[in-house]
């Protein structure tokens, strides 16, 4: 199968079943992408397809292909992307294992809504972080959200 | 058993291994030149400082970093000594040696009243301990020690480092050490010459190690004290950090298990076809238990997810084992009788508790409950291992290297130094990673599979189901008040299983002794407050269930009985909570500062219609905290807005870390006060996935905010010190919003 991601056409061997999570991570040697819950109930695994959040361990192989995926490995597209830089000056992450799904929720909500307010947030960020980034994670996107608006 | 020989004998962890060691000399842990491999034409410095040939200042770093800021906090240490910018450190993590040791793991493991720290008993307890922990080399990532730890050693291994940059530079100009300096990473001559770092490395490799070093005074500090980045953020925004799981070696396969899921089941019988028969699967095993794991049965395949589905086509007939029939109600049942039929051990006693508590006027009393709790680390148990060439290497997020090192090799049946270790990131420890149970396993797949490496993932399903649990717990809880109201007395008695003999009977059998265990009653025995009377005493339950390390472990659950507690006998006697609490700290100035500062930032009792605050107190690894939650109630949920957060942690190296880690313990301590619960079923956890086991999210996250008291004492522990207080800050506002004292965890309020 062929799959289009963070702008690269590459091919992997894999059974249509297989969810995206781990066409990515065991098969494109893809690894920012992370396992959490195998279910949709963490947010670890999220990726863009076709500009949308999608929880990738419960997305199977045969609906990603002819789709574009953009995965943390390619949210800034050779830059850091606003949110990446608003993380950093946050100092958002600490084990950093969910920040990947984190980051890619986050650029899908401020996609929609370039002005998130803080219910706006709370409703559309339902990843879960065990290390509690959550109040960091909330201001950093206030912030990424600002720095977009003013770059336009 | 009688105090003083059990002390003595269990500190030692056997009386065996002290033996002997008295006649060894101090060893130093700086460490020479050779314990650091010289890679890539660097010179190392010492045990802990190596200069790379671009100038690069590389630390290594013995503790894991799993969240909490170590790959930034210890480098700093250095290079505050070593007077270079942070942005010349790199970090990497060091080998295995003694010199890593954590000594103060080990230290503040003595179950000694804080009051009575300067005792003789405590003194020649700590020096036996100190000196056992620099000889097993426990190089442990956990109780909050790494800075503790690091305090005194990584500061002079930067200003040894530093003494050798100048030794060397004197010796390129021909001119006196005395007439160099080093500052920003560049040596200095008095006439303003300057000599950067890769400029040294030649001469570096010929200039003796320095005996004695001076280090700065707290005024000189230029980095600690200060926020500083953490290294290891970018990293971590562009899904380069590596994790256990991120491990990539040619020819890598990948394995899933299922492990029995009865408590102390065994396998029976399993029939491979099915699994093998589908397409990119390798192998199956059986595994049996170890070092705390359970029988299990793996796959190994050429993707995890191909494993994981393969395993699910398996018919696996387990034998359930002894303990079947065992659950949580049968559980608590037996803990409440031994509550009542046992005196337990006593841990501290000042003046006649019971006694007292007869003259007393006025008796409160109260029993608390908390139930299991899983660590849930965002990432799942694995381990990556290599076995060829009867050499095993091992890749794995751990917090115990040298541990896991010993268990691998116990496991290949080969000697500890055919085994390399290499740790990778963390992702998220909290006490879970300190158990090596997943070692064997990937050792025994790695085995059947020789010469490929393989990398063993843990489904989110069998890391929940078979972690090693916050022990549940009972507390009996009585105090007296004189006439005036007065506190007279503090009597308690608890009763759990105790993690200390189950983790050394999983980990090291020849060292586990059925010692008192301080972590069952740390937080409930050494508590600040000063009454006249006190009794605390503990009984230990022993249980199946597998127990572990919990990020604030004993306390987690201890500071939510006593804080409770306190509060019900501040409102017994009419007394604010705040008030009451302060004047029993009359001896006690750091605390009653903690105290006030949380009490003034959150403008104590000022509150919103149909809100309410609660405090509670708590001192845990060497740092004091105070919280104040304030709490609402939305459709007959609790709902905490708002926490404010006082900390005394001593030297604060970080203080962006700190509150980082405040931040983080808060969240952590809330999802457990609010939903945590692990319940026990038929011998089995209930409980298999995030739906089940349910986390705060960032919508239910109140807002905190957190003030640090200055000062320049040596540094307390962060990592876990958030985590204590929230319960009971939490319950105690429920209680002022709606008159119910909650007292059992999680708190709910339709139970
Ligand atoms: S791993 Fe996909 S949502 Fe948790
Ligand atoms: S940063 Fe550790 S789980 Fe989110």
């Amino acid at each position: 199968m062929e799959f289009d991601v963070n702008g690269r056409r590459l091919s992997a061997d894999a059974d249509p079943d297989m969810p995206l999570l781990w066409v990515l991570r065991d098969l494109l040697g893809l690894t920012g992408t992370k396992y959490g819950c195998g279910i949709g109930a963490c947010g670890a695994c999220t990726v863009l397809i076709d500009g949308r959040a999608v929880r990738s361990c419960v997305f199977a192989a045969r609906g990603a292909s002819g789709k574009t995926i953009r995965t943390i490995e390619g949210l800034g597209a050779g830059r850091l992307h606003p949110l990446q830089r608003a993380w950093i000056g946050h100092q958002v992450p600490q084990c950093g294992y969910c920040q990947s799904g984190m980051l890619i929720a986050a650029a899908a909500l401020l996609a929609q809504n370039p002005h998130p307010s803080d219910a706006e947030i709370d409703a559309a960020m339902t990843n879960i972080c065990r290390c509690g980034t959550y109040p960091r994670v909330r201001a950093a996107i206030h912030a990424a959200a600002r720095a977009m608006r003013d770059a336009l | 058993m009688k105090r003083r020989s059990f002390i003595l004998g269990g500190i030692g962890l056997s009386g065996a291994l002290v033996v002997g060691w008295g006649v060894l000399p101090p060893r130093s842990r700086l460490g020479g030149r050779e314990t650091l491999p010289p890679l890539y034409g660097a010179v190392s410095l010492n045990g802990w400082v190596r200069i790379a040939p671009d100038g690069t200042v590389v630390v290594a770093v013995p503790r894991s970093e799993m969240g909490q800021g170590v790959y930034t906090a210890l480098p700093m240490l250095v290079a505050e000594e070593l007077e270079v910018p942070l942005a010349q450190v790199r970090v990497e993590q060091a080998p295995i040696d003694a010199i890593y040791g954590n000594v103060a793991v080990l230290v503040t493991g003595l179950p000694f009243h804080p009051d009575q720290e300067n005792g003789d008993l405590a003194r020649a307890s700590e020096w036996i301990v100190a000196k056992l922990g620099r000889e097993l080399d426990l190089q442990v990532t956990g109780g909050s020690t790494s800075v503790r730890d690091a305090w005194r050693p990584m500061r002079e291994a930067g200003a040894a480092a530093r003494a050798m940059l100048i030794a060397a530079a004197a010796k390129q100009w021909n001119a006196a050490p005395a007439q160099c300096s080093v500052s920003d990473g560049v040596v200095r001559h008095l006439d303003g010459r300057k000599l950067a770092l890769r400029e040294l490395i030649g001469t570096l490799r010929e200039v003796p190690l320095p005996g004695e070093v001076r280090l700065k005074p707290a005024q000189e500090f230029t980095l600690i004290g200060k926020p500083a980045p953490r290294l290891d953020v970018p990293d971590k925004v562009t899904g380069q950090a590596r994790f256990g799981i991120d491990v990539r070696l040619p020819g890598m396969l990948f394995a899933a298990l299922r492990a029995c899921p009865t408590i102390g089941g065994t396998l029976r019988t399993v029939d491979p076809a099915p699994a093998l028969a589908l397409p990119g699967v390798v192998r199956v095993s059986t595994l049996s238990g170890a070092a705390g794991g359970a029988p299990a049965v793996a796959v190994v395949a050429n993707s995890w997810w191909t494993a994981q589905r393969a395993l699910d086509k398996l018919r696996i007939e387990w034998d359930e084992g002894p303990n079947a029939g065992m659950s949580s109600d049968w559980l608590l049942a037996r803990m409440r009788g031994a509550l009542g039929a046992e005196d337990g051990f006593t841990f501290y006693e000042g003046g006649d508790g019971e006694a007292a508590l007869k003259r007393a006027v006025q008796r409160v009393e109260a029993e608390y409950r908390a139930p299991h709790l899983a660590h849930a680390t965002m990432e799942p148990m694995n381990c990556t291992a290599r076995f060829a060439d009867g050499r095993l290497a091992i890749w794995a997020p751990t917090q115990v290297p040298s541990v896991l090192r010993h268990v691998a090799a116990r496991a290949a049946g080969i000697d500890a130094d055919r085994v390399e270790v290499n740790v990778t990131l963390l992702g998220g420890g909290f006490g879970r990673r300190l158990e090596v149970d997943f070692v064997p396993q990937a050792v025994w797949l790695a085995r059947d599979v020789s010469p490929a490496p393989v990398q063993l993932l843990w489904s989110r399903e069998e890391d929940t189901t078979h972690d090693f649990y916050r022990p549940a717990a009972v507390a009996k809880m009585r105090g007296g008040l004189d006439a005036n109201g007065a506190p007279l007395a503090w009597v308690t008695k608890s009763v759990s299983d105790a993690i200390v003999p189950q983790y050394l009977r999983r980990t090291y059998p020849a060292l586990a002794a059925d010692t008192p265990d301080k972590t069952t009653i740390e937080g409930l025995f050494d508590q600040p407050y000063e009454f006249p009377h006190r009794h605390c005493a503990h009984v230990t339950h022993h249980t199946p269930v597998p127990i572990g390390f919990w990020r604030s472990v004993g306390h987690s659950h201890n500071a939510f009985f006593a804080e409770c507690f306190i509060d019900e006998m501040a409102y017994a006697a009419r007394r604010d909570p705040v008030d009451f609490r302060r004047r029993l700290l009359a001896r006690h100035a750091r605390h009653r500062a903690v105290l006030e500062l949380a009490a003034a930032k959150a403008q104590w009792g000022r509150v919103g219609p149909g809100r309410a605050h609660g405090i509670a107190l708590h001192e845990s690894f060497g740092s004091i905290v105070a919280q104040v939650a304030e709490v609402s109630l939305a459709q007959g949920e609790i709902r905490v807005q708002r926490v404010v957060c006082a900390i005394d942690c001593g030297t604060a190296v970080n203080p962006e870390i700190v509150a980082q880690q405040l931040e983080s313990g808060i969240v952590f301590g809330l999802t457990a006060a609010l939903y945590g619960e692990i319940t026990i079923a038929a011998g089995r956890v209930e409980q298999r996935n995030f739906p089940q086991y349910r986390m705060l999210t960032l919508g239910d996250t109140p807002r905190i905010e957190t003030h640090l008291v200055p000062s320049d004492a040596p540094p307390g522990g962060v990592g876990e010190v958030g985590t204590p207080p929230i319960a009971p800050a939490v319950a105690n506002a429920v209680f002022h919003l709606t008159g119910r004292r909650l007292r059992s965890l999680p708190l709910r309020l339709g139970a």
